[in-house]
This record gives C-alpha cells, sequence and structure tokens, in this order.
C-alpha cells in the first residue's frame, strides 16, 4: 500500500529542511493538516491567511531560507494573495500550497473554489496545479528548487484534496523534470572584464545597489569592490543593510526620499555599477535625467530587468557573489580623491535633518533611539508609508537581512506578521516593527498569533492619526485636502495590547523614549509601544513623482 | 517592426493561458498566435506573431525565456523563413458566379472544399498579404463567414 499524498506532502517538506509553516485549515486540507498533527513540522496557527504569507515572507527574507504558508481553497488561497504578490515584487523564496476542490469538481463553482493558479499566475515566479498523487512528491520538490534557485520568489502549488487523500503508486516520480527552467549562473567573463575596464578608467564611479546582493549572499564581495577600489555606495531600499550604513563610502538610500547625497552622486557620476537593482522608479524618479552622465554597468541574475528601464552600456548576466568576486580580481586600488571630496561637501551641506529643538515627540527622533537602544542582533520590519521611508533615513543598517520590508508592492500591513516570521526564524534577535497606526491595523489581528506562540515581537507605533503619507502628499500636492487620511476612530492601543494579553505602553514625550524602549527591549513578551508623535511631520527630502532625482524638496 | 516568434512549451494544461496572460499584463499586443503539437507529443509549438520596436521585442523574448513551461523562444526576424496562413472563407456563390468565382480560386491557388446552393467555401493558404488580396476581391461576391488560423513559421535550412 502506498503513502497517502498527504504523508507525501509532509515528508517531502521535512526532506526539502522545511522546519515550520505558516498557515489556517479549512475543508480540503484537513486531510493534511491531520498529518501534520503527527509530524515534527511546526505549524504556526495565524489569524489571516495574509498574515500567513507575510510570516512565511519575514521568515525567509530574515534566514535566506524558503518560507512555507498554507492555506484552503478559495478564500483561503484569495487571501494568500496579497502576500505572494508581495514576496514576487521583492523576489522572495516562498512556496505557497493551497487546497483546492476535488479534480472532479474542478470548474463547476464548487464550494470555496478558486481558480487559483489563474489567480496567482501573474504574481508568481512559478505555479502548478497536482492533478495526480503520483506527481506530487516531484511537483514539491521542484517549487522548492524553482522558489531558491535563479532570482528567488514565489511558487504556489495547488492540492485537491483527492490528491491529498489518494494512495502513490509505484510509478509516483520523484526526480525534478524542469527542462525549460536554466537559471543564468556563471557570468560572462569578458562583459566582467569589460566592467573592470571602466571601473578603472572612472573618475566619479558610484555603486547602486539592490535587493539582489542580498538574495545573493554577495555582502562581502561588495565591501571588498567599494574598498578596493574606493567607490562611494549607495542602496535601493531593498538593499540596505547589504553595505555598512556607518562606513564612510555609504552616501545613504538614493531615489524618492533618498539623501541628498547619494542622488547627487548618482546625477553627477562618470561610471554607474548597478548590481542586483532593477531600476525601480522609486529609485531613478525621471529616467531620462538618472545618472545622464554616466556609463552603466548592470549586473543583474534576471535577462528581463537588464534593459527594462534603462539600458546599460555593459550588461552582466549572473549571479553577484560570483560576478562582484570575478571583478574584484581586476579592479585596480584607487584613492579618488577630488570625488570623495565632493561628497564630504554635499554631505556636510545636505544632512538629513528634522526639527530636533520643538519639544514635540518626533518620529525622527523615536527611530534614532530604537537604532541606539537596539542590542547588535536586530532584525527591523516596517510597515509601508512614512514608518517605512524615516526607518530608511534614520536607522543605520549594518550586515544584510536586517530590514524586511515590503519595497516593491508597498503592503501595508506586513510589517507586523514578518517580524512574527523573522522572529520564528531568528528567537535569538530582538526584533522590532516600526509601524504606522494605519498600516499596524491592517494586520493587527496577528496579535494573538503572536502572543500565543510567546514571540517576543517589539511593534513600535509611530501614531499619528493619519494614513501619513498620502496624507503629506496631499498636504504638497493637493492644497491641504485631507480626504478620507485622518484616521478617526483609532482604537487606544495600550488596551488593545493588554486585550490580547500583550505589553501596552504610551509614549508622549521625547524623555519617555530611551527609558520605554530599555524596558520593552528587555521584555520577554510582545510589546505594543504607542509613540505619540507630532501629526503633521514630513518625510524629507523628496523627489516628487516623476521628477528627477537631483531636484528635491528639502523641507516644507 | 512586425516579428514572427516560434516558442517550444510544454504541452500541457495552463500553458497558453500563461503566453497569453504575459502578454496582457506587460501591454504587449499580440498579431496573432497559433499553437499546436509537434512530432513530439509533449511539446506544442506556438507561432506568435508580434509588432514592437527592438526594445519591446527583446523584452518579450526574455519574458518568454523567463517562464518556467518554456523550452525555446526563437526571433525569425532578419532570417529567411516560410510562413503561412489557412483561411476557410464562405461566399454567397449564386450558379451563375460560380465559374468566375472558380478562376480567383485558380488564381490564388486555393481550393473549393464545398459547394452549396448558394454558397461555397474555399480554403487558401499562404502569407498574410496574399490572403489579405483574395479577401478584397472576395468582398464584392459577399463573404458570409470567415476563419484564419493565424500564421505559423518555419526557419529555412537546419535552424529553428
Amino acid at each position: 500500500m502506498g503513502k497517502k499524498g498527504a504523508q507525501v506532502f509532509v515528508d517531502t517538506l521535512l526532506e526539502e529542511g522545511v522546519e515550520v509553516l505558516f498557515g489556517i485549515p479549512g475543508g480540503v486540507v484537513i486531510p493534511i493538516f491531520d498529518v501534520l498533527y503527527d509530524s515534527p513540522l511546526r505549524v504556526i496557527l495565524t489569524r489571516h491567511e495574509q498574515g500567513a504569507a507575510h510570516a512565511a515572507d519575514g521568515y525567509a527574507r530574515a534566514s535566506g531560507r524558503v518560507g512555507v504558508c498554507l492555506a484552503t481553497s478559495g478564500p483561503g488561497a484569495t487571501n494568500l494573495t496579497t502576500g505572494i504578490a508581495t514576496a514576487y515584487m521583492d523576489s522572495v523564496p516562498l512556496v505557497a500550497f493551497t487546497g483546492q476542490v476535488k479534480t472532479t469538481l474542478i470548474g463547476n463553482d464548487a464550494f470555496q473554489e478558486a481558480d487559483t493558479t489563474g489567480v496567482t499566475r501573474p504574481i508568481t515566479k512559478y505555479n502548478v496545479l497536482v492533478r495526480h498523487v503520483d506527481d506530487l512528491a516531484r511537483t514539491i520538490r521542484e517549487a522548492f528548487h524553482i522558489a531558491r534557485t535563479g532570482r528567488p520568489g514565489p511558487v504556489v502549488v495547488d492540492l485537491p484534496v483527492d490528491v491529498s487523500t489518494a494512495e502513490e503508486s509505484e510509478k509516483a516520480s520523484r526526480e525534478i523534470n524542469l527542462p525549460g527552467y536554466k537559471p543564468p549562473y556563471k557570468p560572462n567573463e569578458r562583459q566582467v572584464m569589460l566592467a573592470a575596464e571602466a571601473i578603472n578608467a572612472a573618475e566619479r564611479p558610484v555603486l547602486y545597489v539592490g535587493g539582489g546582493v542580498i538574495a545573493a549572499d554577495a555582502s562581502e564581495e561588495l565591501r571588498t569592490l567599494a574598498r578596493k577600489a574606493q567607490i562611494p555606495v549607495t542602496a535601493t531600499l531593498m538593499a540596505l543593510g547589504a553595505f555598512p550604513g556607518d562606513d564612510p563610502l555609504w552616501l545613504g538610500m538614493l531615489g524618492m526620499h533618498g539623501t541628498a547625497t547619494a542622488n547627487y552622486a548618482v546625477t553627477e557620476s562618470d561610471v554607474l555599477i548597478a548590481v542586483g537593482a532593477r531600476f525601480d522608479d522609486r529609485a531613478t524618479g525621471r529616467v531620462d535625467k538618472f545618472a545622464p552622465k554616466a556609463k552603466i554597468i548592470h549586473f543583474d541574475i534576471d535577462p528581463t530587468s537588464i534593459g527594462k528601464t534603462v539600458r546599460p552600456h555593459i550588461p552582466v548576466v549572473g549571479d553577484a557573489k560570483l560576478a562582484l568576486a570575478l571583478l574584484n580580481q581586476h579592479v585596480r586600488p584607487m584613492a579618488r580623491p577630488a570625488w570623495h571630496r565632493q561628497i564630504e561637501e554635499w554631505r556636510q551641506a545636505h544632512p538629513l535633518t528634522y526639527d530636533r529643538n520643538c519639544g514635540r515627540l518626533k518620529p525622527q527622533y523615536v527611530i534614532e533611539q530604537i537604532c541606539r537602544a537596539a542590542p547588535e542582533r536586530t532584525i527591523i520590519c516596517t510597515e509601508v508609508g512614512q514608518n517605512q521611508m524615516w526607518t530608511a533615513q534614520y536607522f543605520t543598517f549594518r550586515r544584510p537581512r536586517t530590514l524586511i520590508t515590503s519595497g516593491g508592492l508597498g503592503t501595508m500591513g506586513f510589517g507586523f506578521p514578518a517580524a512574527i516570521g523573522a522572529q520564528v526564524a531568528k528567537p535569538d534577535h530582538l526584533v522590532v516593527d516600526i509601524a504606522g497606526d494605519g498600516s499596524f491595523q491592517m494586520n493587527v489581528q496577528e496579535l494573538a498569533t503572536a502572543v500565543h506562540n510567546r514571540l517576543p515581537v517589539k511593534v513600535a507605533i509611530l501614531n499619528n492619526g493619519y494614513l501619513g503619507m498620502v496624507r503629506q502628499w496631499q498636504q504638497l500636492f493637493y492644497n491641504r485636502r485631507y480626504s478620507a487620511t485622518r484616521l478617526e476612530g483609532n482604537p487606544d492601543f495600550v488596551r488593545l495590547a493588554e486585550a490580547y494579553g500583550a505589553k501596552g505602553m504610551r509614549i508622549t514625550h521625547p524623555d519617555e523614549v530611551r527609558p520605554a524602549l530599555e524596558e520593552a527591549f528587555a521584555s520577554p513578551e510582545t510589546v505594543i509601544m504607542d509613540f505619540q508623535v507630532d501629526p503633521e511631520e514630513n518625510v524629507f527630502p523628496m523627489v516628487p513623482a516623476g521628477g528627477a532625482i537631483n531636484q528635491m524638496i528639502m523641507m516644507a | 517592426m512586425r516579428h514572427v516568434m516560434c516558442v517550444l512549451v510544454e504541452n500541457r494544461p495552463g500553458v497558453l493561458a500563461h503566453i497569453s496572460g504575459l502578454f496582457s499584463s506587460r501591454g504587449y499586443n499580440i498579431d496573432s498566435l497559433a499553437v499546436g503539437r509537434t512530432e513530439n507529443p509533449n511539446i506544442s509549438r506556438m507561432t506568435i506573431v508580434v509588432d514592437g520596436d527592438e526594445v519591446i521585442l527583446e523584452q518579450i523574448r526574455k519574458q518568454l525565456e523567463r517562464l518556467v513551461p518554456v523550452l525555446r523562444v526563437t526571433d525569425f526576424y532578419g532570417q529567411e523563413y516560410v510562413e503561412r496562413d489557412l483561411m476557410l472563407v464562405k461566399v454567397a456563390a449564386t450558379p451563375a458566379k460560380r465559374l468566375e468565382l472558380m478562376g480567383l480560386v485558380d488564381v490564388f491557388r486555393a481550393k473549393v472544399v464545398h459547394v452549396g446552393a448558394r454558397e461555397m467555401i474555399i480554403e487558401v493558404s499562404g502569407t498574410e498579404d496574399k490572403l489579405e488580396a483574395m479577401v478584397e476581391l472576395l468582398a464584392s461576391y459577399g463573404i458570409k463567414e470567415l476563419v484564419r488560423t493565424g500564421t505559423v513559421a518555419m526557419l529555412r535550412g537546419n535552424g529553428g
């Protein structure tokens, strides 16, 4: 007698090295949950499938391993989609399993039926409906292989209930068979040589690095390159931590809310070395004014990223770690004093700044204090909007995988469940979600998940009573018409935390910030800190949408 | 610029939807798409005709190559190839007009595959231009129905 599909599922996950999965049961996945009941796999029950997908994503980003989530058919699957799309946009290795109605009922509008592969096709690296139990083990192995190799991304495996209950025959296949999947790996040596020549001839080079550097585990090679050839480094939001934020070569983030120094340096550069970055509109601003004087070198593992918005002079397809290691052999040491003097002038003239002496509680101050109070082993998650941009600006990230944030999709509600996943992956780290009062409420139900699993995640709500980033745009570009951005009816976050069994704290004055953080960080509990910050504080500098990145609004 | 692309894919459910979905979600226009099995029943071959500049075409090719079920993409642009489109046209044909129509059919090396009391069905294959020319001529007789397969194409020589 062969193994049942549900058993094959669990055994194959164990073979893939999976330790934990995040999910919620439902009708068609009961057979799977029944086998999970006796298995060594840790199951974390979230309160919403979106929370499960983000938690698996946070787990993957913190650990570098594949995150796994599991939901039922129909609404379970559709609730995962925001999380899947988030992982897709940020190239996070995720395998999402969804239950499906019986194969004989597919297409009949059966109870809790949705065309999951149809719905998730544009937001996955790969998706597949398993039609026969004999294909199950092979399909799961293929899913993990695709999720973690090449440019990583989410894979959906849709499992009809009769596949889970059927018995495997001796014809069951296990070997990966993907003739159309050959991710590029080794870079072309000649192209790397051309890149090295261009860098050796450059007077004003800049490294512009993206999330691919973290995905490829290439931070060390990046540091070697930057220091050897004295090349200043800027990064996208996704790559903060890939290069030490306290290094003299660090320029800060570039783009819409980047530092003036980074944006000026890119604009004046004569050679721009893009590594694992995709020239996203938030980074480039107006494309034809982006690095207009530069010869552009573009390293990326995904050929579609090259030439999509900016055509590079020297494209290099392949793994960033291999490419940079090879490049480092051919790049010559060089001091470039004039370029560094110029950058230092910009740095002195245009530091990141806010009103430190007004006596009101400023969100930037809270983040600076979090940065000071946080121990070395800290992972910061963010929600999306002002909280995210202030974190990018005012927290000093020193190591890769210490910032977990939804960059491409910009998913509000991501940070808190992602922090839960990160804490599961890294139990010895302090995990802090820097949140807005708007975003936090989008997945606040996961407080139950954190408290029940004794996950000591800290949430720092920068509570301004607004959907702050939209309010900022309304203030600057829509004549202060705050249409639907005032969050009237917000709960008392301290009592809300307490209702879930978490610790709640309210902080209203700058002097209370440091002691509150120290108390929270020392606590073994899940802690919600409600920082009542200046409600109309804005994120500056700011490049208006569609503008050139050297044309910034510094302060309004 | 008109490009003819040959795309070899795994022959399984959802692949056609995947490819057409790629075109719609990225805003590329398909002029025609024809698909059928090859000599290997596990592999289907698509001929896709698209219009766009070099940059768009390069993106389309790379995006197609990125899909897991896609085995190979070949852009025929600038190469020697044969292309054919097959068309069936039902035209109004009273007995008095039959002979005249048969003459046209001969000129286009087409075939009459059905003759009825008041209509006939003509089968013609060739390049898109040839088919357009035939449609124009038949229009004056009254076209009742028309169907085309879309272009299929093959490189000359041993390539492909």
